[in-house]
């Protein structure tokens, strides 16, 4: 944990890069705190900042300015490779396309992220119980072609933590999913807070969506907006 | 995992597999085709020329033990050798070029039979008339000739006499006589054979013959057959050099394409890997092992490649050319595909590493 008891700390958080010759802000200042066993929702028009403020939590990009560390470990001062290998346990993520590996079973897209993390293959009872939230343990077999959107997406997201991440972020978790499969994803998502206490960071457009976090937190222009 | 990743991978895409897999065991099958029709040639040459029966070889001066010389030496060094002790024949042949690298061969039948027991034949028997010809069952086979076949050669029509077994000296043999005058030599022969009462004495012969007779080129058997290997033939291992940096380069750029098509193709998924926390490692070690899997695969193909190769040689050209299965070259092509194979690889692997991972995942 940081100093401040959250799981998440995020202070002064600016992040800048390049598109052709013009230099674009994608973030300007955050500060936020998010605890252990939050589901927060991050809601914000497109160009908001909240997919940066995502990838940067992830590791998947360095910060330009600012801090921000998840369970007491400064992403900022990270080299590559460490936040490489912070991927490994300390994240995990959904993404709105899914992206499982096509050529994979959904039982190897999981195993993958097990062997990469350097972890047994094999389920524990914890992630069989998770396999059962899901209501994936009977499509285990089959590849992503052979599956609905919300089985491709509660693989992932079953993907995502099995390897007791800190935090789940998932990213517009339910932007290719129709009505039904939205809601069951979103009460999977919550299924997962509620029951097995996994932190969850979720960017989504839709209002109703969001509702199913703790809290919400609005983006514009690159700064957080109560 | 891993290799289960890769498995599916190649499955995923069985058309650039196969070609992958293809180009690799058509390199393979080049070299050891290459290599097994330079060794199959001299061994074929060396097995002849052992078939001869001879304990010592003459060749005239100047000459390589591999060449297709014309007729410099005199016929009367028969008459010499004959006197010398030890020798119970000797007798000499003519061989002149009809094209490519055949011969036809001049032969004295009576002075042959005596040194190497005669020809063994399968059809026919010897020469009959001024221009018959006798064939090794060999080039009979290829040429579609049997007893009483017209043969063109030398700007003549010939009557095939004889099929005799192949093995012993040439594939096409006329009388000595014969070809001497139709190409200018008589009293001329390209080579000498030698045989002695004793086989022991034949170095101390060959010594001896050699201090009466310094300028020419004069062998044990044994010495003169040692010396058909690649190594002896002018410009052969140069030649296959060239081949085999050919095949690797062919090989290097199939598989530079097929691996580097592999890496744009699966951007979003090696971007899938790195958010799941892959590194550099374990996303070049991918790619290493598909690679790995089409060499091995590929030369696996080409080494039974090369048996079909030799087959067809043997069955449509078997009297020009002759090719042997070299097992002792497996090792080498394979370690030859394989690191053209990697370093065909190292760049597409190099684009995957360095691969942003946010980039790759909006790859569409």
């Amino acid at each position: 944990m940081s100093r401040s008891g959250s799981l998440i700390s995020i202070h002064n958080l600016s992040k800048s890069y390049r598109v052709g010759e013009v230099t674009v802000d994608a973030l300007r200042g955050v500060d936020l705190e998010v605890g252990a066993s939050e589901f927060l929702s991050i809601v914000g028009p497109s160009g908001s900042g909240k997919s940066t403020l995502f990838h940067i939590l992830g590791g998947l990009t360095p910060p330009t300015r600012g801090s921000v560390s998840i369970d007491g470990v400064n992403l900022a001062e990270m080299s590559d490779a460490g936040r490489t290998n912070m991927r490994k346990t300390k994240v995990g993520f959904v993404f709105q396309k899914y992206n499982l590996l096509p050529t994979l079973t959904a039982r190897d897209n999981i195993a993958i992220a097990r062997h990469i993390a350097g972890k047994p293959l094999e389920h524990d009872a914890w992630f069989t119980e998770v396999l059962d939230l899901l209501g994936i343990s009977g499509r285990l077999d089959h590849k992503p072609r052979a599956m609905s959107g919300g089985e491709q997406q509660r693989v992932a997201i079953a993907r995502a933590i099995v390897n007791h991440p800190a935090i789940l972020l998932a990213d517009e978790p339910t932007g290719n999913l129709d009505t039904k499969n939205s809601d069951a994803v979103l009460n999977v998502l919550r299924g997962l807070n509620e029951r097995l206490g996994q932190t969850i960071l979720m960017i989504t457009h839709n209002h109703e969506a969001a509702a199913y976090g703790h809290r919400i937190v609005n983006m514009r222009d690159g700064q957080i907006v109560y | 995992m891993i290799n289960k990743l890769v498995l599916e991978n190649l499955k995923h895409r069985p058309v650039r597999t196969l070609l992958s897999v293809l180009a690799i065991a058509i390199e393979v099958t080049m070299i050891l085709t290459l290599v097994g029709l330079s060794r199959g040639m001299l061994d074929e040459a060396g097995r002849r020329a052992k078939g001869v029966g001879a304990d010592v070889w003459i060749r005239p001066p100047g000459s390589s033990a591999i060449s297709f010389s014309s007729a410099p030496m005199s016929e009367g060094l028969l008459k010499y050798f004959g006197e010398q002790p030890h020798v119970t024949v000797a007798t000499g042949t003519i061989a002149q070029p009809i094209g490519g690298i055949d011969t036809v061969t001049g032969v004295d039948l009576e002075k042959f039979s005596r040194l190497s027991g005669g020809f063994r034949y399968l059809a026919g028997g010897p020469f009959q008339a001024p221009d018959d010809i006798l064939v090794d069952e060999r080039y009979a086979k290829q040429n579609h000739l049997e007893v009483g076949s017209q043969l063109k050669l030398l700007n003549k029509q010939w009557r095939v006499c004889g099929i005799f077994e192949t093995g012993k000296l040439a594939r096409l043999v006329l009388p000595l006589a014969r070809l001497q005058e139709l190409t200018g030599n008589t009293g001329k022969l390209t080579q000498i054979f030698v045989k002695l009462d004793d086989p022991k004495l034949t170095n101390e012969m060959v010594r001896s013959f050699k201090q009466k007779l310094p300028d020419y080129a004069i062998y044990s058997i044994e010495e003169f057959t040692s010396l058909f290997s690649v190594n002896n033939v002018p410009g052969l291992k140069p030649f296959i050099y060239v081949v085999i940096a050919i095949s690797v380069i062919v090989g290097f750029l199939v598989v530079f394409l097929s691996m580097y098509t592999a890496v744009l193709e699966r951007t979003r998924e090696i971007g899938i890997l790195k958010s799941l926390g892959a590194g550099p490692n374990y996303i070049l070690s991918i790619l290493l092992r598909e690679t790995f899997v089409l060499a091995a695969v590929g030369s696996l193909l080409g080494i039974l490649f090369s048996f079909g190769t030799r087959w067809l040689i043997l069955e449509f050209a078997g009297a020009t050319l002759t090719a042997m299965i070299t097992p002792d070259w497996w090792p080498t092509t394979t370690i030859i595909a394989v690191g053209g194979a990697v370093m065909g690889s190292l760049y597409p692997g190099w684009k995957a590493i360095k691969q942003d991972a946010l980039e790759a995942l909006s790859y569409e």
